[in-house]
């Protein structure tokens, strides 16, 4: 049982009698998309960021709580595609996880709290950077060992080639 | 009747492919040169019956012939005919099916150039080859067989995965992907020949030299186009995540990269041969890892296949050829001993040894980190990733330092390296290396990574381009001419050397992209109701209006989106989100990217009011991001001089020397 | 050859051999859950098609079985279960076991429109503005469904479509053995293991404890 299939599934095919009337129309009925949002009319709705003021052509700027947000939702795995962070994903539900984020850091959450919070549902899994701690810190310490073991491995090696040099220095044949 | 055509063309290459292995192997074995010779034949004739089996499933996705199992799968009429041809490779019957095809056309090729005089050696490399094919041949007539009937033949079919049908570019990533991939069976199977064979020398190194190149350059145009792809389709703005898949893609790279530079060692020296056995071995077995992993569903990846039997014969596969080469490997590594030396520590070949050392550890790094879930749920029973920010923060770090040494290496002659003359030769980089760190740091750039990044790129760039402006100058002043012809003349002198350092250029491109497309990165999400606008670094984007597409195969929505710079129109984008009629699944984006040499305007789509009152918009401003696309083509470039033309030199003249006249060695 | 070497050859080749045949049992797709065993997250949603609108809060059903479904018209796995959830729903009506759908992105119409061509829905589905319950529930997708037992806590938790029997072999023990908070000391053995599969900790809901294994 594959969880994509299961979750990404639509049934868009209902959505395409309703368009067949509907054509060329310019900004006309448009059926349920994705469901992203299509579903939730109310303005404050819009997690990711404020709705701009409603008369004027409002510009919305970069917040430094839109940094934070984006800091610790790069480090979260979107539950739905499994491989991206919520960040990244442009998947319905992390853009309400992203909206989640956003809410625990206003009220005051620091951004490992926040992780907390996600690890507390989700579990170490929907974490993209594995804790370092315990056996997790093999996956971050044995490649440095490695690097390290075969920097003194080819060092002690080049030292021995360039010992074994015949005095001619000529190659071999 | 096409479905039996096919059918009965992938049974006869099995037989085909495993008479050739038994009869080249008997061959060599009794000296029976006409044994060894119908095993050639038999190169050939697979690669005809699988050009036969590829033209059969064409013929039938082009014609729509839904008794044919594979077709009814990813066939539709409503598909457009180019996407009706690519999806040859849209789903997992069809890729092994092409697969199949590349490696009969490798190995029939790496037969006819190499032609019968290198003996039990080429012999043993095509009984290798045609070896790897029966392993396909056998998942085409078994688990991954696309040829079953369908009876009564449906009228329509579902069509290809939408992401796969979405983008040009789907009909060309897979494609140098398989000839990237599968390329690297032909030095494989002579590294292997030579085991096999004892013919332990260098021979097998010259005559897959230029193989291992093309297969590398396909590779690194594979996997750029692979990020073109994402970066165009998935809609986040991001042209690599980590994902298991492209690891998978990406890890032969670098044991390719490593081996391209050891090999050199080897040629000139005699050392490291057991090394560069084991790189090559490492190399094509990561490939069929990287297969493995797509097509078991054994890690979870965007971009896996479906699941099924077929993981099986893959673990059996890998299983065999690890322990069958590295049984092999071992039981010779006495034989292989080296008998060279080196003459200094400082030398290019030193800076090749700690090359190969960062690619090794990547390699490894990439490789643990992929396969960390599974070992973390073995030992600890307990569910991890392992996802980009691990990865950035374990192989930034090797990435800058191989940056730095891209520069070093061709600064350095080969043998012994005169101080007095590095010293020389690094003052100009030195000078660019510190005019960048200063620069990048004045403008505001706080990214320590990023500016050590963009300051070593600075240094091998200015390194590898002196390389070039030197010898150029050294041949003109030697006989005269133009500036021009003295850099043709330069590079036809010595292609392998100076194609290197076209490669290197390009990946000195790529790299700079990287680094601006991530470092400098600013984004921002926004719900905008008609006329309202949202800033972005200079550039104002306005929600014109939303607009509804039907088209046969697919539903369209778009956002029409009006640039502002300085409250100029500059241009006009239209991102969108694509319904696929015949897949119920989840829209595809499609962004829109307004692409110039300093900066991308990156803009998706994410969400709308059915009545069109609000869009929500994700807007990126990307740096540099084409620079990353255009150094692909200049290391695919530099990969492609390398190879034609001009004399190969595989030994330095016997006498030391000290300054030569620059471009002149090999 | 030397074949005593090559033995090193077949020592390096064997633990990837093994590591990829393990990883071929397992399927990365199946993920645990943290929720069993803890307390439920709270959550006071409106029911859908409900004049004047009507809330319906977990705390006010301590004491009940509560079957909490999450659902959406696009997801196929819920036309599956759908008949079974609604049988089991009606059985277990009058033992006072509360059904709850709760539909997870998707518009009400669609939702609506969904229950009609299924013939009915046996139990009130409620409406969870920007998925926030279902986020609060650790969901990876639909269908899954969450059985709370009277204490409140997670008692199972069903990742994709449940069936008749599944829900009766959870919910009837639940129903025979009521949990006390004694029975959550440890120390009893009837305390009903095959069901609540993780540890008994009633911590309050901030226990990051080892809650997570399983």
């Amino acid at each position: 049982m594959t969880r994509g299939s299961r979750t990404l599934r639509l049934v868009v095919t209902a959505l395409f009698p309703l368009l067949a009337a509907s054509g060329h129309a310019h900004a006309v009925q448009i059926p349920a998309g994705d469901g992203a949002r299509t579903q939730f009319p109310a303005a404050e709705d819009r997690a990711t960021a404020q709705p701009a003021g409603p008369a004027q052509d409002a510009v919305v700027r970069e917040t430094e709580l839109d940094r934070q947000v984006k800091e610790v939702s790069a480090e979260l795995r979107c539950v739905v595609c499994q491989g991206l962070s919520i960040q990244d994903s442009p998947s319905t539900l992390a853009q309400e996880m992203r909206g989640v984020v956003r809410e625990r850091l206003i009220a005051g959450d620091s951004p490992e709290q926040v992780k907390v919070f996600f690890v507390e549902r989700y579990g170490e899994w929907v974490l993209l950077k594995p804790k370092a701690s315990g056996f997790n810190l093999v996956v971050y310490l044995l490649p440095i060992a490695m690097i390290l073991a075969g920097a003194a491995f080819v060092f002690l090696k080049a030292r021995s080639w360039t010992r074994a040099a015949p005095a001619d220095g000529g190659p071999p044949a | 009747m096409i479905r039996l055509i096919g059918l009965s063309a992938c049974i006869a290459a099995l037989a085909v492919a495993s008479y050739g292995v038994v009869a080249a192997t008997v061959g060599v074995k009794r000296r029976e040169a006409a044994l060894v010779r119908s095993a050639r034949s038999a190169a050939y004739t697979n690669f005809g019956l699988m050009t036969l089996a590829n033209l059969a499933m064409i013929y039938g996705l082009i014609t729509h012939d839904f008794s044919i199992d594979y077709v009814a799968q990813v066939g539709s009429r409503a598909t457009p005919l180019f996407f009706t041809i690519i999806s040859l490779w849209s789903s997992l019957e069809g890729s092994i099916l092409f697969w199949g095809w590349v490696l009969s056309f490798y190995t029939a090729l790496a037969v006819w150039l190499t032609g019968p005089k290198l003996g039990s050696l080429g012999a043993y490399a095509n009984a290798t080859m045609l070896g790897v094919g029966i392993f396909f041949y056998i998942l085409l007539v078994g688990p991954a067989n696309p040829w079953g009937l369908v009876s009564p033949a449906p009228m329509d079919g579902p069509g290809p995965n939408p992401l796969l049908q979405n983008h040009w570019l789907m009909g060309v990533h897979p494609p140098l992907l398989y000839l990237g991939y599968v390329g690297m069976t032909v030095p494989f199977a002579f590294g292997i020949g030579a085991l096999l064979s004892g013919r332990l020398d260098d021979t097998w190194l010259r005559v897959t030299h230029r193989w291992t190149v093309a297969a590398w350059g396909f590779l690194s145009l594979a996997i750029v186009a692979g990020m073109w792809w994402s970066y165009e389709v998935l809609g986040w703005g991001g042209w690599w995540a980590w994902d298991p898949v492209e690891n998978a893609s990406f890890m032969p790279w670098l044991t390719a990269t490593a081996f391209m530079h050891s090999a050199m060692v080897q040629e000139r020296r005699g050392l490291l041969r057991v090394w560069n056995m084991s790189l090559i071995i490492s190399t094509f077995l990561l490939t069929i890892l990287g297969t493995f992993l797509t097509r078991s569903g054994i890690i979870s990846s965007v971009h896996a296949f479906s699941e099924g039997p077929i993981g099986m014969y893959f673990l059996a596969f890998i299983a065999v050829v690890l322990v069958f080469s590295l049984v092999l490997l071992t039981g010779r590594s006495n034989e292989l001993r080296s008998e060279g030396h080196l003459d200094t520590m400082v030398s290019r070949e030193t800076v090749f040894l700690v090359n190969n050392l960062l690619l090794t550890a990547f390699t490894f790094t990439v490789l643990l980190g992929t396969m960390f879930p599974l070992v973390a749920e073995a030992f600890r029973g307990e569910k991890v990733s392992v996802g980009a920010p691990f990865f950035n923060q374990m192989t930034v770090p090797i990435c800058v330092m191989l940056l730095f040494l891209v520069g070093v290496g061709p600064m350095l002659p080969w043998r012994v390296a005169d101080l007095k003359e590095f010293r020389r030769k690094a003052r100009l980089p030195l000078i660019a290396l510190v005019l960048t760190l200063v620069v990048t740091i004045a403008l505001g750039m706080r990214n320590i990574w990023g500016i050590i990044a963009f300051a070593f790129a600075a240094w091998s760039a200015t390194a590898n381009l002196q390389e070039f402006a030197q010898g150029t100058a050294a041949r003109r002043r030697a006989g005269g001419g133009g500036w021009i012809g003295s850099l043709f003349g330069l590079i036809n002198a010595n292609p392998r050397r100076y194609g290197g350092y076209v490669a290197h250029l390009g990946l000195i491109m790529s790299a700079i992209g990287m680094t601006g497309s991530s470092v400098l990165q600013s984004d921002i999400v926004s719900t905008l109701r008609p006329g309202q606008s949202v800033e972005l670094r200079g550039y104002n984007v306005r929600f014109d209006d939303l607009q509804a597409i039907d088209e046969p195969h697919r539903f369209v929505v778009l956002a029409n989106l009006t640039v502002l710079i300085d409250d100029d129109v500059a241009g006009r984008m239209d991102p969108r989100l694509n319904y696929y009629r015949t897949r119920g699944e989840e829209a595809i984006t499609t962004p829109s990217v307004r692409s110039r040499a300093h900066q991308d305007l990156y803009v998706n789509l994410l969400a709308f009011e059915q009545d069109g009152s609000t869009a929500t918009l994700h807007v990126i401003v990307e740096p540099l991001v084409v620079w990353i696309w255009i150094g692909s083509f200049v290391v695919a470039f530099g990969a492609l001089i390398t190879m034609v033309g001009g004399r190969r030199r595989t030994r330095p003249p016997p006498a030391p020397r000290r300054q030569t006249l620059v471009g002149q060695e090999a | 050859m030397n074949w005593n070497r090559s033995l090193i050859g077949i020592g390096v080749a064997l633990p990837i051999i093994a590591l990829l045949a393990y990883g071929m049992t397992v399927d990365p797709n199946e993920l645990p859950s943290t929720m069993p065993g803890r307390d439920a997250p709270e959550f006071a949603l409106r029911v859908m098609d409900s004049a004047p609108p009507d809330t319906v809060r977990l705390a006010d059903h301590r004491g009940d079985v509560v079957v909490v479904n999450f659902w959406a018209s696009w997801c196929l796995g819920c036309r599956d279960e759908h008949p079974d959830l609604s049988q089991t729903a009606t059985r277990y009506e009058e033992r006072g076991v509360k059904f709850y759908g709760v539909i997870y992105n998707d518009t009400e119409g669609n939702a609506r429109s969904w229950i009609r061509d299924m013939g009915g829905q046996a139990y009130p589905s409620l409406v969870d503005t920007r998925s926030r319950t279902a986020i609060d529930y650790g969901l990876y997708a639909v269908p899954e469904t969450v059985i709370i037992d009277q204490l409140g806590r997670v008692a199972h938790k069903q990742i994709g479509p449940i069936t008749a029997r599944q829900l009766s072999d959870i919910i009837d023990p639940l129903l025979a053995n009521p949990p006390t908070a004694e029975t959550t000391g440890g120390d009893d053995g009837q305390a009903d293991a095959d069901t609540i599969d993780a540890p008994r900790d009633a911590e309050p809901e901030n226990g990051s404890g080892d809650g997570a294994k399983s």
